[in-house]
């Protein structure tokens, strides 16, 4: 049975139209290995019942020859995404216990198109974090060790859950979100792929909201193409959230072919950062001739504000979380603490219910929001996220997609780096930009670091150009031959 | 009144005198079904917490859609106000915590409001009139209701209220008197509720104010006027949330002896929140300005900058209705009406629109006459709106077109008008039915007449040494005719018949 886990997405879907396998055994399997796997703590909520039915029913409408585009596919979701009547925290204590009485847009979709949920999974509480760490049930645990080393390590952040779930097999694929990075980093230190699309490309209606001009959904998956499948399937406008785009959705799935003969392939040069790891740079010289190898023309760019984007992003991201988080307060729902007057009861909820981080980030976002500082602070780093933007939109006027690294180190242990917040912040340097510019990238598995833990590099595209993105990817996909699989440690 | 003729109000101080200086700030919640950014009803007076949607109620992962109807809205209060419409215009967040601010925040317009500068004119009741400058409007979120005396230790919350669209109007401190602000707040009243863009509603609370009042020696407010630099005027109070144009008033006249008395007490005005207590008619600080809040506005990135394009503006343009300046202005010139007669008519929309029915081919004048007359008079006395008013437009303009054409004289028709609001029937039965067509026969006016004479020879005689005694023959003729009689033709005959006695 759990030989059948270790199709892709696309494998799955096709066997289960060709009716080689019914989604009740897929399902079956992938909650016998959700439960197997509770070391990994990458769920927070398992919904097997849920499963259970949803599969049954799949069954019921391929027997019919009817179905969507993932009928009968199980997924796991992220708990950031709000899912009727199944508890949604965030991964936090505020929200403990919160069920909504709503189910967002994105899992909706993916609910119409047929897919089976079998849980909500874990992250960094309220999406802030790069290895998980944060959240309030704990971490989650990446699959991979350093080769015999039993030192835990972290599955990155903050859809970590996530990318522990799929890098173990336990689904096909996987909702995450991201920020700063937060689909693209966990995916490169769990070797799987993960898309952050273009902002506005999903609806942000129903995900519990961090930073609401950067945050946008996006899967994460065992190879490129089944990015591409779930993509399509969560995508589209909106009329719920303002922001999200009134374009058509194109066929992810069929660009993977595509190849990147004729493509210019963007390097650039500010993303050479000291300090960080040499196998990482090697890595990326090593994509470079993969995609010139493939076809692809290889050309330099620059990118000069990149350094100044990540205090951008750490003054905006807070800035909009400490407004965002206002709500959490203990009056309509979530935890409220015992008090005697109305400013206690908000001070003694709001500090028992958010975790160190969170209150760092909201005394932050507070801080350069207040009078006096907006300027130097918050309309400061609004103008280099303009100035970023002009950045990329420069650089493709001479190249079609940028190639970089997706994270500047392999997964790190647990702990390792939970009490300096700054090196922490570090995760992101080389994705936070592309959220600012509102720009899609792909985070796509490439290699092993000299411990044996997957690395990723990540590509960036033009507004709306995924299919870009999936060619591309594709293309590095193919040429890398990222085969290795996590010794499986856990139960 | 020219702003150089204008008197502020003096008050009377221990150390000379001093003027007021008020500006107001108006919110008037917008005319619409659905609140600013969900679905949910706005309508008044449902249960507790019976019109609250997921986004009003800030549930995780909610997101403001903005209401077109209410930015419509918006614009033609703005045009309304003869101010500049801004093609682009931002939502913000003004962050703080309260339990009836779900979010945590609320959706207005810090920056970049959708409505700039414009003008109005105000009336004063002595027919003067004087403008006050708008300085913007901007579309913002109410708030909920917090309930506090239900229950001695909780407090009840009600969302009914929370994200209904409030308009935000601003004026420039330009009133100076108490009857100045209030007639200011009348007259927005009249235009928002013209426009259709506000109810008016101050009893439930969709219009109420924000005072700001400050104090200031005699010619300090005409430096401040050319410098435009506040350093010339004192420093303000802002009081708020006061719901009716009388407490506005009052609250007013209160705080700017409150101020001198302060400051020739050897005191400092602080700039202050204040709140109005409508039993006792004072002021008493809320918070002072270190304690006022930060609301680190940053705008809203759930929301896309609000554009509106040409054609949506124009389109509104086109279908703004006529506005009481300038329907006032059409009653004086197309009508002949006096400025107070017309300022009366047109103060409600529906009362002009009456009175131009009932004028509709006839006296206008009488017509006016009659409706801020007898027919004001009527139903002020049943405490009953035209809209109530058993009389209607079509009859009282028939009533008026019987005195026109000699068909019953005026003192005939008030018998007919009472008879008219009691029955509800139409004049030309009344007059018909009751025989009350006035007699403009000549013959049989000149034989009451002679019978009069005959039957009063002591008075025709009297009538020499007192010519005012006509009078009484004119009096003593109607009787006979049962008040029919067209009261011209008696005088004429009268006049005939015994003019040589009255030495003419």
């Amino acid at each position: 049975m759990s030989d059948l886990l270790k199709l892709s997405l696309a494998e799955a879907r096709d066997g289960l139209r060709a009716k080689s396998f019914s989604s009740v055994e897929l399902t079956t399997a992938s909650v016998k290995a959700i439960e197997g796997a509770r070391e990994l703590n990458a769920y927070i909520v398992e919904t097997p019942e849920i499963a259970a039915k949803m599969a049954t029913e799949s069954d019921a409408r391929i027997a019919k020859g009817e179905g969507g585009a993932l009928e009968g596919v199980p997924l796991g979701i992220k708990d950031l995404f709000c899912t009727k009547g199944v508890q949604t925290t965030a991964a936090s204590k505020i929200l403990k216990g919160f069920k909504p009485v709503y189910e967002s847009t994105v899992t909706s979709k993916l609910w119409a198109a047929g897919a089976v949920m079998t849980g909500k999974l874990n992250l960094d509480e309220f999406a802030m974090g790069s290895s998980n760490e944060t959240s309030h049930f704990g971490p989650a645990i990446n699959p991979w060790r350093r080769g015999n080393d039993a030192t835990k390590l972290v599955p990155g952040g903050s859809s970590g859950g996530s990318a522990a779930a799929v890098a173990a097999d336990l689904v096909f694929g996987a909702t995450g979100t991201d920020t700063g990075g937060s689909i693209r980093q966990p995916a490169s230190v769990v070797g799987i792929a993960g898309i952050k699309p273009t902002y506005g490309r999903c609806s942000r209606w129903g995900i519990v909201a961090f930073a609401s001009s950067l945050d946008q959904a996006g899967p994460m998956a065992k190879t490129v193409k089944d990015c591409a499948i779930l993509l399509r399937e969560m995508s589209g406008y909106d009329p719920k959230d303002s922001t999200s785009v009134d374009m058509a959705v194109p066929d992810f799935e069929a660009a993977c072919s595509r190849g990147v003969k004729g493509l210019r392939i963007g390097v650039p040069k500010e993303y050479r950062i000291d300090g960080v790891p040499a196998e990482i740079d090697a890595l990326w010289e090593q994509g470079i001739a993969w995609l010139k190898d493939a076809g692809a023309e290889i050309v330099e760019v620059s990118l000069p504000h990149t350094k100044y984007a990540l205090p951008a992003y750490y003054i905006v991201a807070p800035a909009e979380a400490s407004s965002n988080l206002a709500r959490y307060d203990g009056v309509r729902y979530g935890l409220r603490a015992e008090a005697d007057d109305l400013t206690e009861m908000y001070e003694r909820t709001r500090a028992e219910g958010f975790g160190r981080e969170v209150q760092r980030r909201i005394l932050i976002g507070t801080y350069v929001l207040s009078a006096g500082y907006y300027d130097a602070y918050y309309i400061k780093a609004q103008k280099v996220r303009t100035l970023i933007a002009e950045d990329f939109n420069r650089a493709y006027e001479t190249c079609d997609a940028i190639l970089t690294p997706a994270s500047p180190s392999p997964a790190f242990g647990i702990g390792e780096k939970a009490n300096d917040p700054i090196s922490m912040y570090l995760n992101d340097v080389y994705t936070v930009t592309v959220n600012l510019a509102g720009l899609p990238g792909i985070a796509v598995p490439a290699g092993l670091s000299k411990d044996g833990l997957p690395l990723g590099l990540q590509l960036i595209g033009r507004a709306f150009d995924e299919e870009t993105l999936f060619a591309a990817g594709a293309a590095l996909e193919r040429a890398a031959g990222f085969s290795a699989k996590p010794a499986k440690w856990w139960a | 009144m020219s702003e150089a003729t204008r008197k502020a109000k003096t008050i009377k101080g221990e150390t000379g005198d001093w003027e007021m200086v008020i500006g107001l700030e108006i919110h008037a919640q917008v005319l619409s079904k659905a609140k600013l950014f969900s679905g949910a009803s706005a309508e008044f007076g449902a249960e507790p917490n019976a019109h609250v949607s997921l986004v009003d109620a800030a549930m995780p992962g909610m997101l403001p859609v903005i209401n077109e109807f209410c930015v419509e809205q918006a614009v033609r209060t703005g045009l309304g106000l003869k101010a500049q419409i801004n093609k682009v215009s931002v939502f913000d967040r003004k962050n703080y915590f309260y339990p009836d601010l779900p979010q945590g925040y609320q959706i207005s317009q810090f920056k970049n409001p959708i409505v700039g500068e414009g003008e109005v004119t105000v009336d004063m009741p002595g027919g003067e009139s004087f403008t006050v400058r708008i300085e913007r409007l901007h579309l913002e979120q109410d708030a909920g209701k917090s309930v506090h005396d239900m229950d001695p230790r909780a407090t009840f919350v009600d969302l009914n209220r929370s994200g209904v669209a409030l308009m935000e109007i601003v004026s420039k401190p330009d009133m100076r008197s108490a009857d100045e602000a209030a007639a200011y707040l009348k007259k927005m009243r009249e235009i928002v509720r013209y426009l259709g863009t506000c109810d008016g509603n101050m009893d439930e609370g969709s219009m109420r104010a924000d005072v700001n009042v400050s104090v200031c020696r005699p010619g300090d407010y005409e430096k401040f006027r050319e410098t435009g630099s506040f350093k010339h005027l004192g420093t303000r109070c802002e009081i708020k949330n006061v719901n009716s144009m009388r407490f506005v008033a009052q609250a007013i006249e209160y705080e700017s002896r409150r101020q001198v008395d302060l400051i020739e007490g050897g005191g400092v005005v602080e700039q202050q929140t204040r709140l109005f207590d409508n039993k006792n008619g004072t002021t008493r600080a809320m918070r002072s300005k270190e304690e006022a809040h930060d609301y680190r506005y940053f705008p809203d990135p759930d929301l896309l900058p609000l554009e509106l394009d040409d054609g949506f503006v124009e389109r509104i343009a086109a279908s703004l209705p006529e506005l009481p300046d300038a329907k006032k202005a059409r009653f004086i010139g197309a009508y002949g009406l006096s400025a107070y007669d017309a300022g009366v008519l047109v103060a409600e929309k529906e009362t002009a629109e009456f009175y131009e029915r009932v004028a509709e081919g006839r006296d206008a004048k009488l017509a006016a006459n009659w409706v801020t007359g007898d027919f004001f008079g009527a139903l002020n006395k049943d405490g009953k709106s035209i809209g109530e008013s058993p009389v209607s437009a079509q009859s009282l303009g028939e009533l008026i077109g019987l005195i026109g054409d000699n068909t019953i004289s005026g003192r005939i028709a008030k018998d007919v008008f009472a008879i008219m609001y009691e029955t509800g029937d139409a004049p030309s039965k009344i007059v018909e039915e009751r025989g009350l067509r006035q007699v403009t026969d000549t013959g049989a006016i000149a034989s009451a007449i002679d019978e009069v004479i005959a039957n009063n020879p002591a008075k025709v005689e009297e009538l020499s040494k007192k010519p005012k005694l006509i009078g009484w023959f004119v009096g003593e003729v109607m009787k006979k005719t049962g008040g029919k009689a067209n009261p011209q033709a008696v005088n004429d005959l009268l006049k005939a018949k015994l003019g040589h006695l009255l030495g003419e």
